[in-house]
Order: C-alpha cells, then sequence, then structure tokens
C-alpha cells in the first residue's frame, strides 16, 4: 500500500535530510519499498508522473545518479529533459538566477540538480515554483544516496534504530556523509565515521557521531560498514601521500573485515576505486550489497519524485485506486 | 590637510546631550562653531541665540538638538569606495551620501580601487571629489605596495604629501614578512600606521566561511581561526624590533586578540599597535551561514566566526583592547551577490546599519557605555589615524554628529543610499539611529 501525498509530505522541495523528521524518512522508505516491484513487472512503467515535466539540471558530471533519476522518472511515465554542463547555456556563463527564471518559464513541475556548490539547490528552490531535488551540493548533502543506503540497510536488517554503522574514507569532502549522518541519527543509529585525520572535519562528533581513526577501530562489531570513494587529490592539494600508502593504512580488505560482525554488509556509494579504498575480494565478496544499492536508488528516486509531485492517484495512476 | 570644500560655517548647536570622552564629558551643552571651527562649549550660549534670533546674530545659524545627542564627528575607518574603477559597486557620490546618512563626518577610502590607490593622483582624485561632494570628509588610505602586489613599497611619500594618511593593502594580507618589515620602518618617516588585513592566504585557501563545526556540517571550505593569528603574531614580532605604528583590521579571533593584548601590555609599544571590529562580527555567528540558508549576505572576511570568538571580542570591545569599530563597508553590484554562495564575493554593506547596531545591541544591550561608543566611532578612528576630529574641544574641527536614541528603525536595504544591497541584517528592528551631521559647522544635507 503506497503512502499517500498529503499524508505526512508538505514540503515542496527535498534539499537535504537535515531537518526531515523520522515520520518523513519512515514514509519515503516505505513509498520507495512499494516502488521496488515496478523492476520486476515485465513492462517497467507506471502512468503516475503522466504529464508531469521533470528537469534535470547536471552541473557536474554524474553518470549513476543521474541516469538513475532519469529511470526513474520514465518508468514513472514523466516528460523529462536533461540540462547539462556541456553543451547547454549552462557553461555560457548565464548565472544560477537566470537559469532559474528561464526554467520557471518553462513551467516544469520538477527540479533535479547536482552542483558543485553547497546551497546551490537552496538559491533555486527560492526562485522556483517548481518542486527541487537535490542530487548532491558540493559536499553539503546528497539526501537520495542516504535515502537509498537507508533502503538497502532496511532490508536486510529489518530496521535501523540501535544498529552500529561505521562510515570510513574521506569525510571531510563528502556529501554522503554528511547525509547518511543525519539519516541515521534522526533513526536511531550508532554511527562511527573514520577515516585519515587529514580528511577529518573539525567537530564532526557535534554531528552526533563516534569518531575513529583507526579503520579496524572504527568497523570493530559493526553491523553496516560504507567505505566512501577516496580522491587522492582535490583543488591541486594533495590530500595524502599515495593511494598504495592508503590502501595500505586505510583499504578494507577481508583480513580486516573480520573485525566486523559475521552478518555485516558493505556498502559503497560508487564510483569505486578498487585496491585503494576497496579490496576486490571485499567489494565482490559475499558481504557486499553495493549493486543492491543501485537498484533501489531507482526506487527511491520514484519515491521522492511522486512526494513531491503531489499526485494523489493510486500505484496505478487510478484516482483513489 | 585639506577640509570639504562646503564653506566653513558658523552654527550654534543648542540644547543636545554632548557626550565626548576626549573632555570626559557627558552633560547638557552648547557646542558654537566659528568658521568651522569649535570656539565654545558651554552650558548655555543662550544670548548668542537671542541675538541671532534677533537678526543681528552675524549669519549665526542655529540646530537645535533639544532631545538628541551631540558626538565628535563619526569616523569610519575602513571602507571600500569603489572609486575609481568600480562604480557599478559603489561611488563617491553614493558612498559619501551612504556614510552621511548612517552618521558619519569621515571614513577612510580603502586603496583597492582600479587603478589602485597607490600613487599620488588617485589620492588627490579621492580628496578633491569627495570634498567637492561635501558629503563627508574622506581620507584616503594607500596602498602599503604597488599594484597591491606586495612585492615593492609604493611611494609612501608622495602620497603623504597629496593627503593619504595610512597605509594598507586592503582585503590582500602583507604576506611576506620582509615587506611588512620594510614598510613598518620606512612609515615611521611620515608617522602614519601601517593597516594589515590578518590573514594567511595558504591557511585559509579556498574557504569561504569560519572553519568549525557549522562549516563541517555545510560542506563548505573553512578558513581556520589559526590563519588571523598567526599573521598578528608575526607581525607584532617585527614590530617589537622595528617600531612604527601598526594597526590590525577587523580582528575576529580569540587567538589575535591575545596576541593584541600582549603587546600593548608592553610600555614600551603603547598606543602603537591598534585594532578594529566590525558589528557583524560582535553580532552575528557562522551558525547565521545556515540560519540564513546560504545567504551571500554571511560571506564576509573575515568569516563569521563561532560563539567563542564573539564573545571575546564583546569582552575586548568593553575592557579597552579594540580601538574603533567599523563597518567594513564592502558593496558590491546586487548581481554579483545574488549566487551561489561559494563563487559569491566577500562582503557587505555597512555604512548605514553600524549606528544603529551598535547603539541598540551594543549601548541598549549594556556591553558598552554611551560614552565608549563615541570613543570607539570618533575619538578611537581620530586617534588611530593621525587625522583632526574625536573631539568637541575648543579648536577642534567642528564635525558632529546627531544621534536620537529612541528613534525605531528597521533595517530596509531597499532604503540604503549605497549601491550596495547586501546585508545579513535585513529586517532587524533597532532603537537609536544617527539623526544628521555638521560639518565645519555646515549642516550635511545628503538626501538634496
Amino acid at each position: 500500500m503506497r503512502p499517500q501525498p498529503g499524508h505526512g509530505w508538505h514540503r515542496k522541495d527535498l534539499l537535504g535530510i537535515e531537518g526531515l523528521t523520522r515520520e518523513e524518512i519512515e514514509l519515503i522508505l516505505d513509498t520507495a519499498e512499494s516502488f521496488r516491484e515496478v523492476a520486476d513487472r515485465p513492462v517497467k512503467k507506471v502512468p503516475t508522473l503522466r504529464g508531469k515535466t521533470v528537469i534535470n539540471l547536471f552541473f557536474e558530471a554524474s553518470t549513476r545518479t543521474r541516469s538513475s533519476f532519469e529511470i526513474a522518472e520514465k518508468r514513472l511515465s514523466a516528460d523529462s529533459l536533461n540540462f547539462s554542463s556541456s553543451g547547454s547555456a549552462l557553461t555560457k556563463g548565464e548565472s544560477l538566477v537566470d537559469t532559474a527564471l528561464n526554467l520557471q518559464a518553462m513551467a516544469p513541475d520538477l527540479v533535479v540538480i547536482r552542483h558543485g556548490h553547497p546551497g546551490a539547490p537552496h538559491l533555486l528552490a527560492k526562485r522556483l515554483k517548481a518542486g527541487v531535488i537535490n542530487a548532491g551540493d558540493g559536499a553539503h548533502e546528497h539526501p537520495t544516496q542516504a535515502l537509498l543506503d537507508a533502503l538497502t540497510i532496511r532490508r536486510h536488517k529489518q530496521r535501523i534504530e540501535g544498529l552500529k554503522i561505521t562510515i570510513f574514507g574521506d569525510i571531510e569532502h563528502s556529501r554522503v556523509v554528511r547525509s547518511n549522518i543525519h539519516l541515521l541519527t534522526a533513526l536511531g543509529a550508532d554511527v562511527t565515521v573514520g577515516g585519515p585525520r587529514t580528511l577529518m572535519p573539525p567537530f564532526v562528533e557535534r554531528l552526533g557521531v563516534g569518531v575513529a581513526y583507526d579503520l579496524e577501530e572504527a568497523i570493530a562489531d559493526a553491523d553496516v560498514v560504507m567505505i566512501l570513494r577516496i580522491q587522492l587529490e582535490r583543488q591541486g592539494r594533495m590530500l595524502f601521500p599515495s593511494r598504495e600508502e592508503y590502501f595500505e593504512l586505510f583499504g578494507l580488505t577481508a583480513e580486516r573485515l573480520e573485525r566486523a560482525k559475521e552478518d555485516v554488509i558493505i556498502l559503497h556509494p560508487g564510483p569505486m576505486n578498487r585496491g585503494v579504498e576497496i579490496a576486490s575480494e571485499v567489494a565482490d565478496g559475499p558481504y557486499s550489497v553495493i549493486l543492491e544499492q543501485v537498484a533501489n536508488g531507482v526506487a527511491v528516486r520514484m519515491a521522492v519524485l511522486y512526494l513531491l509531485s503531489g499526485i494523489h492517484d493510486g500505484p496505478d495512476g487510478e484516482e483513489g485506486a | 590637510m585639506s577640509g570639504p570644500a562646503t564653506l566653513p560655517g558658523t552654527l550654534l548647536v543648542r540644547g543636545g546631550r554632548v557626550v565626548d570622552p576626549s573632555q570626559d564629558l557627558d552633560a547638557r551643552r552648547d557646542v558654537l562653531i566659528e568658521n568651522g571651527v569649535v570656539t565654545q562649549i558651554e552650558e548655555s550660549l543662550e544670548e548668542l541665540a537671542r541675538e541671532a534670533g534677533a537678526g543681528d546674530g552675524g549669519g549665526l545659524e542655529v540646530l537645535d538638538a533639544t532631545g538628541k545627542v551631540v558626538t565628535p564627528g563619526l569616523i569610519d575607518l575602513r571602507t571600500h569606495l569603489r572609486e575609481p574603477g568600480y562604480e557599478w559597486k559603489e561611488t563617491l557620490v553614493t558612498g559619501t551620501r551612504a556614510a552621511a546618512a548612517g552618521g558619519f563626518t569621515a571614513v577612510a577610502a580603502l586603496p583597492d580601487t582600479q587603478p589602485a590607490c597607490d600613487h599620488r593622483s588617485v589620492v588627490e582624485h579621492v580628496l578633491k571629489e569627495s570634498a567637492r561632494l561635501g558629503y563627508a570628509q574622506v581620507w584616503p588610505l594607500g596602498a602599503v605596495s604597488k599594484g597591491l602586489r606586495g612585492e615593492e613599497l609604493a611611494e609612501m611619500g608622495e602620497m603623504v604629501a597629496a593627503g593619504a594618511i595610512a597605509f594598507t593593502d586592503a582585503e590582500t594580507p602583507i604576506r611576506h614578512p620582509e615587506l611588512m618589515r620594510r614598510a613598518l620602518l620606512y612609515s615611521q618617516h611620515f608617522d602614519v600606521p601601517v593597516i594589515q588585513h590578518p590573514e594567511d592566504s595558504e591557511l585559509s585557501g579556498d574557504g569561504v566561511m569560519h572553519e568549525g563545526e557549522e562549516s563541517t556540517r555545510l560542506g563548505l571550505p573553512g578558513m581556520p581561526a589559526a590563519s588571523e593569528e598567526i599573521v598578528v603574531a608575526r607581525d607584532l614580532i617585527l614590530h617589537r624590533e622595528t617600531g612604527g605604528r601598526y594597526h590590525v583590521a577587523r580582528v575576529s579571533t580569540v587567538g589575535a586578540l591575545r596576541r593584541l593584548r600582549e603587546a600593548r601590555q608592553d610600555s614600551h609599544r603603547a598606543g602603537t599597535v591598534t585594532c578594529d571590529v566590525t558589528p557583524h562580527h560582535l553580532l552575528l555567528t557562522d551558525r547565521e551561514v545556515r540560519e540564513q540558508e546560504f545567504s551571500t549576505a554571511t560571506k564576509v572576511r573575515p568569516p563569521l566566526r563561532s560563539e567563542e570568538h564573539r564573545q571575546a571580542l564583546l569582552e575586548a570591545l568593553a575592557d579597552g583592547t579594540v580601538d574603533a569599530l567599523t563597518s567594513d563597508h564592502a558593496p558590491h553590484h546586487p548581481d554579483e551577490k545574488d549566487v551561489e554562495l561559494s563563487v559569491a564575493p566577500f562582503g557587505i554593506v555597512g555604512l548605514e546599519t553600524l549606528v544603529s547596531l551598535a547603539l541598540d545591541r551594543l549601548v541598549r544591550a549594556g556591553v558598552i557605555s554611551l560614552s565608549r561608543f563615541v570613543e570607539l566611532l570618533s575619538t578611537g578612528p581620530a586617534r588611530v589615524l593621525g587625522v583632526p576630529g574625536g573631539s568637541l574641544a575648543p579648536g577642534s574641527p567642528g564635525d558632529l554628529t546627531l544621534l536620537d536614541l529612541e528613534r525605531a528603525v528597521t533595517v530596509d536595504p531597499k532604503r540604503f543610499r549605497s549601491k550596495g544591497r547586501s546585508t545579513p541584517f535585513a529586517g532587524w528592528k533597532l532603537t537609536g539611529a544617527p539623526a544628521g551631521t555638521v560639518i565645519a559647522g555646515r549642516p550635511v544635507r545628503f538626501d538634496a
């Protein structure tokens, strides 16, 4: 039974997880659960968003998030349109505010935005009547990623509350980690973040998480381990000495994973650097749920599009079904 | 030094409560200004007023200040007026009208114009044009280095001769210790201060806000507090050996304040180490970036700091460690600020909000006395810059500011005279406001 918008969802936009209530988060997850089965149908399409226009505005290169949103939109029968940073006004020096005004003139129902600067979706949301979905703003938030992570965890563990969840890697530059911290702590998980000291932002513990600088210590007794993608260089600054040394000190290997719980699951938001933050034997091993995350991503994005569109139809688009 | 072009006037300011810390005065007084200079300050100069009323006062104009506070003219020692070169952001016309509306009789103009104020012709232009306008005296600040590039010393002597009163590279820190050392030494030939923007650019990197819990939350690159303290500490080590006058612009951290206090306690350096702060660093913290949802009106240099730093600034303001309050008025065109936070320029306007913010949130709130307010906005900046003013004692310039302590105002950027509109204080309701200025005995009319 799909929850009805208007019964718990009152926001125009989804700009971040911070500030969402537990009920709102659970509403999205429950809605996503009901959309999962669409992928198993012979005809993978429902008419829910028929006649609705969704614009995907990607100012940063993205393959998986953009494809995931696109598939979600198509499966909901929305008319969708992509603007990406190559081959459009976005590279011609137009300001974001002007882009917003132009979009507004086209009267879309929803706008999905990925942008390199924190707060860009907020700037857009203030100018648009359309609902805005943040698909990643700099190192700030990536709410649908955290939601798909939570859906994946919940499907395996039947709960979030009380789980010991470790997120390890470049905490400072990760939008995934910020959204996950807000979401998982709101749902009562015991979250630890870990990584090299040079990649740990100041006062991160004030966000309600534990901090560990050693991988084995961080994953001890963990129910869930999420490994983040590592980038050696950012804005010309080397963040650690080398990839090899990173793997040596902080890479997740099968041997190190023995410190975690027996039924641990491994998540990674992708794309992976095999042999840097994670060994292939772990990425492809029995504990990995990385590809399930991708599948759940489509369902979560369908749920978010559905809830924000304010459609009050049933699962297959019939009024009141 | 040249004064405003407005012809010196003869004016009797009657019935006001005169607050002048330079004379330890807070009482009802009449002030007589003759030919642009204060000549008498007495409990009552009623006779003169009567004569004026009878038409035989010899051209004496009378200004009724009953119910108002009268202070020596307020001085903002750090403003970006943007002319020449960036007239779309601000001009001498709009900037000095904003100053007059904000209660200032004089402002010091930063040299980061185009061309930079690193030679006499820009100094002369700023002086001449602002004098012609007559809204406020403008004191030009010259560049320490040619083109603000931080390499060679600019021609300080030439600029002092033309009317520059202090030296700074504006928002660019004087980065090389050797250049700072030379600047502190050379500036002593003219007895002028060297003003530092205390920031280690390598440490602050591409930061857009204070590095702390809030930057972590928002995923924005941070500027650590250490970036400020390091530069202040280094400069003070140099200054111990060179002497000269060293001024730190808008201190924002606990660490820098600690270094400054220590240096100021050294009797050999009395009066040669000075600093200023802004109302936004005193009244706001980095939380504002989140609460105002990434508003570019929260993007300033140095960044809004955390509560710990803010409390230390309030303490330093009250205990005398701080010499002056400044708006650090930094106007930009609204289009330049209407962008993503990370790409917006640093800076907000402040000339038209400073006095009301300080009267309401500092004086009324009991952080400082009204006398300390005048010290921070008139006596202090005059002393730091070494310019006339800051007093209403006989012989002082006939520059004064009137304040209405009871007037309620709401900060409304649409009504600013400045071209800049960006302020984090929009909508604030404040009690206390400027009620007019007088320059050289002439009441200033800025909305004519």
